[in-house]
């Protein structure tokens, strides 16, 4: 058998690609493998929104290193880019419930880095002049942004390959053996580090280790517009978090915010509920109401990991040396960069630059190490 | 709650809604028209009197046929959504199928069956080619459109291509209602005509309707050139003329014209059988991919059927019969009829159906996806008009990493516009297939809602924000 691998991440998703590239670039031999096409699942068809007001408080710092990341990736990614663009974002509040949830978590997200302040609708329509006139008051943070999300994987494929990468997509990972041995559909392959990358599968991938990690399975849904007229300008939220707009420069209008249709591990996104699908378009015509006159031409679903405490999981493996993993980051495709440049660091042996989400916390306590 | 939903009302969903009714089931057959008669036998609209031709006829046929039954038709609604069935939770019985549509006064209307039979008809091939995007060149399906519903004819001179007998039915149908046809240009060589002779035996009458076609363009002196291909369309603007070469290389002939009909085949309408999940193969010879079925018309999802073109091209004579079969063995499983009575009705249908497939196999053969057609676009070329990527850009997606229809979708936004592929959708898998090594590698794009763009106007309708039923935010 050749010689080993000196890691090998399972799962390219945006958080496997990150830490296969910083990996390689830092020297180590790497295989990244997918079962699937690179970026192929929540990486590659989610909403791509780059927003600090829909992320977790406490990911807000990681949120935006990575931010900055995505608007300048063709620096650091081989000239690979996902079409980001940088605009403001609004979160809006309709009722007087959403007003006091809206500054609450204005409040937090603000405490932890995001520049976010509390604006009066004129000044909100000033900002966004597709806004209804229903909202009460609004949030307004600069730093926000969206991608085109489906560019995902072509943007990192050069990279990966530049820096060294063995990429094997539709090689889909069995098991692990200590040491570790690797067995997959097409043959064993060996490696000195693992790092379980897998989204949703995060929890099969743990149970190859012996360990129990339940992750919990979003089905989230999107609607895309066909082409309109310039309707808006920022990235648009409610306070509750649950609705995510904005126009790509083609015209058309992506309709999001993690409303949930019918799917599962096994048998991927299925189909939209007809409840959800209604009212999140519902909610996205009551947000922007020139959307009325829109035609929708697609609606899809994808897959979000999330943890017990909806906090990422990420860091070494307790009781496996060398086997680390990366995942259940909410809003993670804003984070996924920066977050596999972390870990990178820590499995390089240096000091991350922030800290990481060990999982220890998850699992039970005869587990934990 | 229904017992049958038939979505089409071509031959074969007039065909099955008919005969379900006929049986006692509860039947609601779709269709976007404005009548029931689908492609080939389109009614006329009010007002419009149409030339009595044997398609008026068999479609005049089936429509007194479903009027007379108790099947209720719902013409002029746009099917935009398909749910239920296997599209449930883990673990949950399958649940009834959900039919979402807009009506023609545009509210949306929801109905739920407990089987349904899929008869959605083809979508026109048409391989690009430089200047196919030009005003002036339309589909055969489109001409005919013209044609039969409105009466209006898409140029004074015209050129018709493509493949297949299509082509001698809208030639001699345009010369018919006055315009000069000024070029036949046909994909198949003569050989390949004479191959399928044997098969259209089967049914004289097609035989000698195509021979009368061919006649009166022969009277008129019309050009019928055999294996020959489309190379360019131009013109300023708008269509002038057309380039015309052998399909085996050789000199350009120049044909002025004001419209060029063209059409390179028919494609099964599978977004519905996508959308469910169904089991699907690749089968050339049949259109592209359609759904799995057994005999009896089943697809892979327990009480969904699909019968028609748009689950195998075999002509609009096979339609009825296909439709008859699937609607009895929906009559069957849903425990409206026996054991017994299934194997004595289905038995004439289901000869029928063999009997008219030989011939509509033989010109489903003919009307194939041609290789050899796309290998020739220019790399310049623009494949999905509704995004402009053009055939250099698919495959650089290719040399990329994209070897599956999904992943170069992703990569280069083919296929994302309103018409969703089906347009682009051959010529970009045949590319694509070139590549990865066949259509079955190369896949197709995930089956999803809505089947055709939907108004948002219209789903909305009137709501209070206090509607809404907003999902409990993650935690801050
Ligand atoms: C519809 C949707 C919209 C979203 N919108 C946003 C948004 O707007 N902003 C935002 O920040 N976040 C958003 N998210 C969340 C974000 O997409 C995810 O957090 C992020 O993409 C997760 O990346 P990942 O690499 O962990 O997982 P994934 O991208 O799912 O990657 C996991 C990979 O593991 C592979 N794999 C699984 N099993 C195996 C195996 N046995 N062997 C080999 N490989 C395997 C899979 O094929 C897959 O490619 C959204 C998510 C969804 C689903
Ligand atoms: C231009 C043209 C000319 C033809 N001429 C001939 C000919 O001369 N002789 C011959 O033998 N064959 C001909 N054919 C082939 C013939 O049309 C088919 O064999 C026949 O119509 C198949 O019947 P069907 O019932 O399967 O589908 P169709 O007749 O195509 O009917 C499908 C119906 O489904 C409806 N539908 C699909 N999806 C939806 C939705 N989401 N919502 C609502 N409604 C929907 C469509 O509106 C359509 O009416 C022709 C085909 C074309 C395209």
């Amino acid at each position: 058998m050749s010689a080993p691998f000196d890691v090998a991440v399972i799962g390219a998703g945006v958080m496997g690609c990150s830490t296969a590239l910083h990996l390689a670039r830092a020297g180590m031999k790497t295989v990244l493998l997918d079962r699937g096409a690179i970026c192929r699942e929540a990486s590659g068809v989610n909403a791509g929104t780059l927003t600090m007001q829909m992320t977790r408080a406490a990911l807000v710092p990681y949120a935006l290193r990575a931010h900055e990341m995505w608007m300048r990736m063709a620096e650091w990614c081989d000239g690979g880019h996902v079409q980001a663009v940088d605009c403001p974002g609004l979160s809006v509040a309709f009722t007087e419930h959403e007003i006091a949830m809206l500054e609450e978590r204005a409040h937090f997200r603000r405490q932890a880095g995001a520049p976010i302040e509390i604006v009066s609708t004129a000044r909100a329509r000033e900002i966004e002049p597709g806004l209804s006139d229903k909202a009460l008051l609004a949030g307004h943070c600069p730093i926000d942004g969206f991608t085109s999300a489906y560019l995902t994987g072509r943007a990192f494929r050069p990279a990966l390959l530049n820096a060294g990468v063995e990429l094997r997509e539709d090689t889909a990972v069995r098991g692990i053996q200590p040491g570790f041995s690797i067995d997959t559909e097409a043959g064993e392959l060996r490696a000195t580090r693992v790092v379980l990358a897998g989204g949703v599968w995060l929890q099969d991938m743990a149970a190859w280790l012996g360990i129990t990690l339940p992750i919990k399975v979003l089905i989230n849904q999107l609607v895309v517009t066909e082409r309109l007229p310039p309707v808006m300008r920022t990235v648009l939220g409610v306070a509750s978090g649950l609705l995510s707009l904005k126009q790509y420069a083609n015209g058309t209008v992506l309709i999001g915010g993690g409303w949930q249709g019918i799917g599962d591990r096994e048998r991927g996104g299925l189909a939209v509920k007809p409840d959800s699908f209604l009212g999140n378009v519902r909610l996205a015509a009551h947000t922007i109401p020139a959307l009325r006159d829109a035609r929708v031409v697609r609606s899809w679903l994808g897959l979000e990991a999330e943890t017990a405490d909806a906090l990422p999981a990420i860091g070494p493996i307790p009781g496996v040396p060398d086997a680390w993993i990366i995942g259940s980051v909410h809003s993670g495709y804003t984070s996924g960069p920066y977050m596999g440049k972390l870990l990178a660091q820590a499995i390089c042996g240096q000091a991350p630059e922030l800290p990481l989400f060990p999982i220890d916390r998850l699992l039970a306590k005869d587990q934990a190490a | 709650m229904i017992d049958i939903a038939v979505l089409g009302a071509g031959p074969a969903g007039m065909a099955a809604a008919t005969q379900a009714a006929q049986r006692g089931a509860s039947v609601v057959l779709f269709d976007e028209s404005p009548a029931p008669g689908g492609q080939v036998y389109r009614a006329a609209p009010a007002g419009y009197a149409m030339p009595r031709d044997a398609d008026r006829a068999e479609g005049d046929a089936l429509r007194a046929a479903l009027a007379a039954s108790n099947a209720v038709v719902r013409t002029g609604h746009r099917v935009w959504g398909v749910g239920g069935g296997p599209l449930v939770p883990l673990g949950e019985a399958a649940a009834p199928f959900r039919l979402d549509a807009l009506a023609p006064d545009g509210s949306n209307t929801i109905t739920e069956a407990r089987a349904l039979v899929l008869a959605t008809g083809t979508h026109e091939r048409i391989i690009p080619f430089p200047g196919w995007t030009l005003p002036g060149v339309l589909g055969l399906a489109a001409a005919t459109i013209l044609l039969k519903a409105n009466g209006v004819l898409p140029g004074r001179r015209v050129v018709v291509a493509g493949a297949g007998p299509l082509l001698y039915a809208v030639a001699a149908k345009l010369a018919k209602a006055g315009a000069t046809v000024a070029a036949v240009v046909d994909l198949a060589a003569t050989s390949e005509w004479i191959a399928a002779l044997p098969a259209l035996m089967a049914r004289p009458d097609l035989l000698a309707r195509g021979a009368a076609w061919r006649a009166s363009l022969t009277l008129k002196g019309v050009p019928v050139l055999a294996a020959h291909r489309i190379v360019a369309a131009e013109g300023v603007g708008v269509l002038q003329r057309v380039r015309v070469a052998p399909l085996a290389g050789g000199d350009y002939r120049v044909f002025d014209c004001d419209a060029l009909t063209i059409g390179h085949g028919l494609v099964p309408a599978t977004e519905a059988t996508r959308a469910f999940r169904a089991a699907h193969r690749y089968v050339a010879e049949s259109g592209g991919w359609v759904p799995v079925l057994d005999e009896d018309r089943r697809t892979s999802i327990p009480l969904l059927y699909a019968c028609g073109d748009g689950s195998g091209v075999r002509g609009a004579a096979a339609a009825p019969a296909s439709g008859r079969v699937a609607a009895l063995a929906a009559l069957r499983d849903l425990g409206l009829i026996d054991a017994a009575s299934h194997a004595t009705s289905r038995a004439s249908p289901a000869a029928d159906f063999a009997r008219a497939s030989r011939a509509g196999g033989a010109m489903a053969r003919m009307m194939a996806l041609r290789p050899a057609l796309v290998a020739a676009i220019p790399p310049e070329t623009i494949i999905c008009r509704c995004e402009g990527v053009t055939r250099a850009q698919i495959e650089a997606a290719v040399e990329d990493g994209a070897t599956a229809m999904n992943q170069v979708k992703q990569f280069t936004r083919c296929g994302m516009g309103p018409c969703q592929g089906r347009l682009c959708g051959e010529a970009a898998a045949e590319l694509v297939a070139a590549r990865v090594g066949g259509r079955e590698k190369a896949g197709f794009a995930t089956g999803r809602v809505p089947l055709r763009p939907v108004a948002m106007d219209a789903l909305l309708g009137d709501f209070d924000y206090a509607d809404i039923p907003v999902p409990r935010p993650a935690p801050i």
